[in-house]
């Protein structure tokens, strides 16, 4: 008998079709951790969304919750699908996927609006730097210097999408990489359960075109340049046993800082040196990121959360039934309302 | 003291006409002449006389020429018409133009603080001192320049006759519990009036007289109509980007919904208006919607229509409900963006790449706004596809007289989804299910939605080749097989849209198609071509792609000329296009110059031919 979950499905029930990405592909190790995470948590699989757009990262979709409904949309435009599909259905858990020319070009726009609005969305950028379906252009997140076998050496500055989701004002950013299943998953988990649009940014080396020695987005180098701000734990829900009066939904404790999501999940942000991080910093967020974009290196972990923020469902003042249960009986206003209209028109 | 500076010699006959003239007013935009404006359409509207306003303004906030006709009929035309026999001028910089147009006989009120001296012989001229007016009143100066168009709601009024008191009644219809502002506005008409009844001893020869011939009717604007439409369409979630003239299609839907669709213990929203960040994403969220199982709509025009070209594509392709309104205006580009077109038929019927077909919608009269309104949903979500609405800014800004609508007379019709426990059947009776898989041979296959708790509920939305069972394919032979099944599905469709509207005569010399707006002139060109002793039938195309009767219509006549507000004549195209054996029989009437079309156009190109 295969393992099963608490809801008795077993793992192969959260995987999808055979990927063909190539083997190796960082995209194939962040499909995997979505179908443990999604096992692990137990999660319904019929309550999830799948949503991408277009490029390698946005055909894995295809690879992983079989039993979930997916909408691989247009080139950049994922995030506006996400939020009309979240709008009219606030039961469902969304996941999009997306990459770094679907994300940091085509769709910049769409990606700004989706945090400003604040959609309640897992947001994944599967980000290599790279263009992989049409070979090999450098994408708006390559860094500066990087040379490309048939496009020359890219002279343009990198977009940073974790910092561009600070800024943006997303109310959840962390960064992680494909190669770091264990911080991926804590993350990812994190993610679903946050009431708000999450923003993952995950370098996930492409080993077709930029795995080269001189690429920063490899696996070899972004093995040795990894600079992990904490180590990330989700313990899911914990009651309230420890008789902890807190307002705060971030608190810290003996050295660790406790983050408490909206169901009252915790994630728990263990301290790797002297100084620990509070992700709910904004302006220290900003800083971290960009120190270590100075530097070159891959800061992993959350690096932002902003766990009160209003969502789209709040601002648009939604009713608590998603709007596609409502029947014809709340849809369509009556007869006399529209005699009432016409009546008042009318002289 | 007189005002009219020379008395024409014969243009201004004993005879007086009631009820039947063009009055255009000239104003500058961003000074509140819609208020005024609306108010004599209101009034005159109130007074039992058939009346119809358009608004010919520039993309402008302030500042600039603007234009608004009014015409009443006695025989309840609605058309615009090419000359108008009254002007009100309040606009220096046009004023000598507008002069220039004016019909020997034709009636000119004018600012005289503009200090222009008409010379005209042929006309009749009546100053207006406005601003000596505006002195003998206590307005604000920074209300000034808002008020004082009101002076020639007064003058005008008592120079072709319209009521005070009606004039009163349509001011307190208009600012409803603001008694303030009904009395400053009223005292500024009364002025002018006064300074009227005074001053002015020649008679003006175009009067009104007070009718019975809109009792039971009112007055509204297409957009207004069509949000009020899609709110009766049950609509649960609608995406916009603002664009002219489109936008009061989402502000009269703001108004609407939150009247009927707030829930009355928490005071919350059962649908959700979103302002996108341009019309890519306003469309995509309506397909994110329509997927998802919700009525979605988004409401654009020209510009937004190319922007909407990939996802109109993809609506077709992987088969989601979705509405697009376009009010359409002039292009290509930004063209007139402030001007009326019927010029997106074609680009609306094939948007996007590839071998694409979308069902539209051509509402030409408020009702059919509000009732295309509500069925462009239960079109979409029964055929599983993009439904456009092409009104127009001729019918969707300006103000229409309308009987009451209709209430839906039939439920919400959600097409074929199944739930859970119906998707357990489909698949007993069927072994499997899929969601392209055609089991009823309409083409149109079974939806389950996201959240549909069922393990095989879930399927792959995507733009790119997918079989029946929704599964990625590059297969030839599926690819062709898939098309095939979305043109029939659509083909499907011709004769359960909209049907044409016949109106048949005996022994009519030829026929006439058109659609949407140009249908007043139409109809009016009929009465008029009677008296060249011409007849013909008309057909009023509702929808695409066409129904069959339009085919068995054009076999029925030798000559059918098909009129239509653009410039490539893109309706005559279309048809052509499905029975182009039928083509030599076919004579094109199209035009677009911005305006309304005309009964005078219409009459005249046809003339030209028999």
């Amino acid at each position: 008998m295969a393992k099963t979950n608490t809801l008795d499905l077993t793992k192969n029930d959260y995987k999808g079709r055979p990927s063909t990405l190539c083997p190796g592909c960082g995209h194939n190790a962040i499909s995997n951790q979505i179908i443990s995470t999604a096992y692990d948590m137990a999660i319904e699989p019929h309550r999830v969304i799948k949503l991408s757009g277009i490029g390698c990262s946005s055909k894995s979709p295809a690879y992983f919750l079989g039993r979930s409904h997916g909408f691989n949309a247009l080139h950049g435009r994922m995030p506006s699908v996400g939020t009309g599909a979240m709008a009219v259905n606030r039961s469902l858990i969304a996941i999009g996927v997306s990459g770094d020319g679907d994300t940091g070009s085509i769709g910049m726009g769409q990606f700004k609006h989706v945090m400003r609005r604040n959609v309640p969305m897992v947001y994944i950028i599967e980000n290599n730097g790279v263009y992989g379906l049409t070979k090999g252009q450098h994408s708006a997140t390559q860094d500066e210097g990087v040379p490309q076998k048939y496009y020359g050496i890219n002279e343009y500055p990198a977009v940073d999408i974790a910092l561009e989701a600070i800024v943006g004002g997303a109310s959840f950013v962390a960064r992680s990489f494909s190669g770091s299943p264990r911080e991926v998953q804590a993350l990812l988990s994190a993610a679903i359960r946050h009431n708000g649009l999450a923003v993952l940014d995950i370098i996930s080396p492409c080993v077709a075109f930029n795995d080269t020695d001189a690429s920063t987005k490899s696996y070899s180098y972004v093995r040795e340049n990894l600079d992990v701000l904490h180590e990330v734990e989700f313990v899911g829900y914990v009651p309230q046993a420890e008789n902890i009066e807190i307002d705060e939904r971030t608190y810290e404790r003996q050295g660790e800082i406790l983050v408490e999501m909206h169901d009252g999940s915790r994630v728990v942000l263990k301290r790797v040196d002297e100084d620990s991080y509070d992700p709910t910093n904004r302006h220290e967020a900003i800083r971290q990121v960009e120190e270590a974009r100075r530097s070159n290196k891959i800061l992993t972990g959350l690096l932002y959360f902003e766990p009160e923020r209003r969502t789209l469902h709040d601002v648009e003042n939604l009713i608590d039934t998603p709007l596609v249960d409502l029947g014809e009986d709340v849809l369509r206003p009556s007869k006399e309302a529209l005699d009432e209209i016409m009546q008042e028109m009318m002289i | 003291m007189a005002d009219v500076l020379q008395a024409p010699e014969q243009a201004v006959g004993d005879e007086t006409i009631v009820n039947d003239f063009q009055i255009i007013v000239a104003t500058v935009n961003g000074t509140g002449s819609q208020t005024s404006n609306s108010l004599v359409i209101r009034s005159l509207f109130r007074m039992g006389i058939p009346v119809n306003g358009k608004n010919i303004f520039p993309s402008n906030i302030k500042g600039l020429q603007t234009w608004y006709t009014i015409r009443v009929s006695k025989d309840g035309y609605v058309a615009r018409k090419e000359e108008n026999q009254v002007l009100v001028a309040m606009n220096k910089s046009t004023i000598i133009e507008d002069i220039k147009q004016l019909p020997a006989g034709g009636v000119c009120l004018y600012d005289s603080g503009i200090r222009y001296e008409p010379t005209r012989d042929d006309i009749l001229t009546y100053a207006m001192p406005v601003d000596d007016i505006m002195d003998q009143t206590d307005v604000k100066r920074s209300l000034r320049e808002r008020v004082r168009n009101m002076v020639y709601v007064g003058a005008l009024a008592s120079l072709i006759g319209i009521e005070l008191a009606e004039i009163e009644a349509s001011l307190n219809a208009e600012f409803p519990g603001k008694q303030k502002v009904v009395d400053l506005n009223m005292s500024v008409i009364k002025l002018g009036h006064a300074y009227a009844e005074e001053n002015y001893d020649r008679p003006s020869p175009f009067r009104v007289e007070r009718m019975d011939e809109t009792k039971g009717k009112l007055l509204m604007e297409g957009n207004a109509a069509a949000a009020l439409g899609a709110t009766f369409g049950g609509v649960q979630m609608l995406s916009w980007y603002p664009i002219t003239p489109s936008s009061s299609v989402a502000d009269n839907a703001m108004k609407y919904l939150s009247k009927f669709r707030i829930d009355k213990e928490t005071g919350k929203a059962s649908y959700a208006i979103i302002q996108a960040e341009d019309e890519l994403a306003a469309i995509g969220m309506v397909l994110g919607a329509g997927w998802a199982g919700a009525r979605a709509m988004t409401a654009t025009s020209g510009p937004g229509i190319s922007l909407m070209s990939e996802f109109a594509g993809m609506a077709y392709f992987a088969e989601i409900p979705s509405v697009i309104w376009n009010i359409q205006r002039v292009g290509p580009s930004t063209g007139l963006p402030t001007r009326t077109s019927q010029g997106d038929l074609l680009a609306s019927y094939m948007l996007g790449h590839g071998d694409t077909q979308h069902i539209c919608l051509l509402p030409a009269n408020l009702k059919e706004a509000f009732e295309f309104g509500w069925r462009a949903f239960d079109i979409a979500e029964r055929f599983q596809t993009l439904v456009f609405v092409l009104s127009d800014l001729d019918l969707g800004m300006n103000l229409w007289m309308t009987e009451p609508f209709d209430y839906p007379d039939e439920p919400m019709d959600r097409g074929k989804v199944l739930n859970a426990e119906q998707l357990n059947e489909h698949i007993k009776e069927y072994k499997r299910w899929g969601r392209y898989h055609d089991v009823d041979g309409d083409g149109i296959g079974y939806r389950a939605l996201p959240g549909t708790p069922h393990p095989q509920a879930a399927y792959f939305t995507r733009g790119t080749g997918h079989d029946e069972w929704a599964v990625y394919s590059e297969n030839s032979d599926v690819w062709v097989e898939n098309l095939t099944r979305l043109t029939n599905k659509i083909a499907g469709s011709r004769d359960k849209l909209p049907q044409p509207i016949v109106e048949t005569v005996d022994a009519a010399d030829f026929g006439v198609i058109a659609f949407g707006t140009v249908d007043p002139a139409v109809v009016e060109a009929r009465d008029r071509l009677a008296a060249h002793d011409k007849t013909f039938d008309y057909m009023r195309v509702r929808a695409l792609p066409l129904s069959p009767a339009v085919r068995e219509f054009i076999e029925a006549h030798d000559t059918v000329y098909v009129v239509e507000n653009n410039f490539d004549g893109q309706l005559a195209k279309i048809i052509i296009m499905d029975y182009p054996e039928l083509a030599t029989r076919l004579k094109s009437i199209a035009y677009l110059d911005g305006l309304p079309f005309t009964a005078k156009f219409i009459v005249d190109s046809i003339m030209e031919h028999e």
